[in-house]
């Protein structure tokens, strides 16, 4: 059997994610998360009356990295995420659960080296392109903005 | 004795005569419960790292086996081994406790194949006792292959899960009721291009069938000879692949078996079932060495396959070789 037949049998053979219900659990526990965020914001709004809309949404936007830190320390998150997918990737959840959970791994091989070295391995290149993203259109609005 | 391309046969019986099997948790939970020597009540097993565990795992696999035969390490000729971990430190630390000659292998999860054909080989020679011994551990392979444990991300259809356990044996020239490694064929590097690190039963299988039909054209044997045919960690789906490409060769493996795929219970979610350096010899040391000893299984060609990547060749577009050697073992009850 040839290489390229054998790996046409593999491709049409493999079983493939059920698409719809990955679709639907992402759909729906990243909602989840997303109307918690909501009811945060709602709650703080509530209790902290004088507090401006920009305080209050980095107030959410912390409180959901404490949650998704948390529950990744107490072994919680990566059950969500074996489900749901992207649905809980993609929050704000998601991206405390790619560094607090390099953090506990890398641990073990100390605080400088372990840790604090080895934080970033999921969450830097999204740190990358968003730096560098902000970087190209800072310029692109600088010149659109001259231009005018 | 050779025979054919890279079948051998051995000159004297070289007997299993001892084995001893540890579990994870999980895997307790699992087909072969009551045959397990040992279960493991956690991951951790009272050690700082889940690498320090492995270590312990060894230790502690190889002095039961030891202790079974009622041999002292001194009295053991050499200690082959290996695991899946970079520079098999849990292997070779663990061989630091006994003061007995240690040899490091590594085949990936083909190296209690690997062991067992150079142990038996050297055993038929001068040596008078080996230990072949294999582990692995599902939260170091995890960290070496993959990604941090408590990272949330989605297992494909495809995937394994590494199986937490390791599986010791006695090979000796002393003449008991034991099981008796017979000889064995060698296996060939076999790559056919697959690249998909989430498919490990697809890369493996075609170095598995190369294997196997050699086997069966050096020794002019049919599948039926043996009663079990019973691969390594191949999967339910890399099971399925291998015999269909054996039966494109002409031959139909009614009689074949998968440690990976047997060794979880269908409730279980580990996708298509168990993979790693220990999942062969944890069900080798317990399922098939305790029906070898009863009788149950008369003949066995047991084949632990390997997929031979590492997590850099992969990130390099490297496909994925794989490896598989065949082992004759034959009951004497």
């Amino acid at each position: 059997m040839e290489d390229k037949e054998y790996q046409e049998y593999i491709h049409s053979h493999a079983q493939k994610s059920n698409e719809l219900l990955t679709i639907v659990w992402a759909f729906c526990v990243g909602g989840i998360i997303c109307c918690i965020g909501q009811g945060i914001t709602d709650l703080y709004s509530y209790l902290l009356k004088d507090w401006d809309e920009d305080k209050i949404a980095s107030l959410t936007s912390m409180t959901l990295i404490f949650l998704g830190g948390f529950l990744t320390a107490i072994g919680v998150y990566d059950k969500i995420g074996a489900k749901a997918g992207g649905g809980s990737i993609v929050p704000i959840t998601g991206f405390a659960n790619s560094v607090v959970s390099p953090a506990m791994e890398f641990n073990k091989e100390g605080i400088v080296l372990g840790m604090m070295a080895k934080m970033f391995i999921i969450a830097g290149p999204i740190i990358v392109t968003g730096t560098v993203a902000s970087v190209v259109f800072g310029i692109i609005y600088r010149i659109i903005e001259v231009a005018g | 004795m050779k025979k054919g391309k890279h079948t051998y046969f051995l000159n004297n019986n070289v007997y299993i005569s001892s084995a001893y099997s540890l579990a994870g948790p999980y895997e307790s939970k699992g087909a072969f419960r009551e045959y397990f020597d040992t279960i493991m009540e956690d991951d951790e097993w009272k050690c700082k790292s889940h690498e320090m565990t492995e270590i312990e795992m060894q230790r502690f696999t190889i002095g039961e086996c030891l202790d079974r035969a009622s041999i002292s390490p001194n009295d053991c000729d050499l200690i082959l081994g290996g695991d899946l971990l970079n520079q098999i430190v849990p292997t070779s630390f663990s061989a630091r406790d006994f003061n007995t000659p240690f040899m490091g292998l590594y085949n990936a999860c083909a190296t209690f194949g690997e062991a067992m054909a150079i142990g038996s080989s050297l055993v038929d020679g001068d040596f008078e006792r080996i230990i072949c011994c294999t582990s692995s551990h599902y939260a170091t392979a995890e960290r070496q292959y993959r990604y941090p444990l408590e990272l949330g991300t989605q297992p494909t259809p495809e995937s394994q899960w590494t199986v937490t356990g390791c599986g010791a044996i006695l090979l000796s020239k002393k003449e008991t009721i034991a099981p008796v490694i017979k000889g064995f064929t060698v296996g060939e590097v076999i790559d056919f291009g697959l690249s998909d690190a989430n498919n490990m039963g697809g890369a493996m299988a075609p170095a598995t069938a190369k294997t196997i039909v050699r086997h069966f054209l050096d020794t002019g044997r049919s599948p039926d000879y043996y009663d079990m045919i019973i691969t390594g960690d191949l999967g339910r789906f890399g099971r399925e692949t291998l015999h269909y490409l054996c039966k494109k060769e002409g031959y139909d493996l009614d009689n074949l078996n998968d440690c990976g795929s047997m060794i979880y219970s269908e409730k279980q979610k580990a996708g298509q079932g168990g993979s790693g350096a220990g999942c062969c010899s944890l069900v080798f040391t317990s399922y098939i060495y305790k029906n070898l000893l009863k009788g149950n299984l008369k003949r066995v060609l047991f084949v632990p396959t390997g997929a031979m990547l590492s997590k850099d060749s992969a990130l390099q577009g490297e496909s994925i070789p794989g490896i598989a050697h065949a082992i004759i073992i034959e009951s004497k009850v």
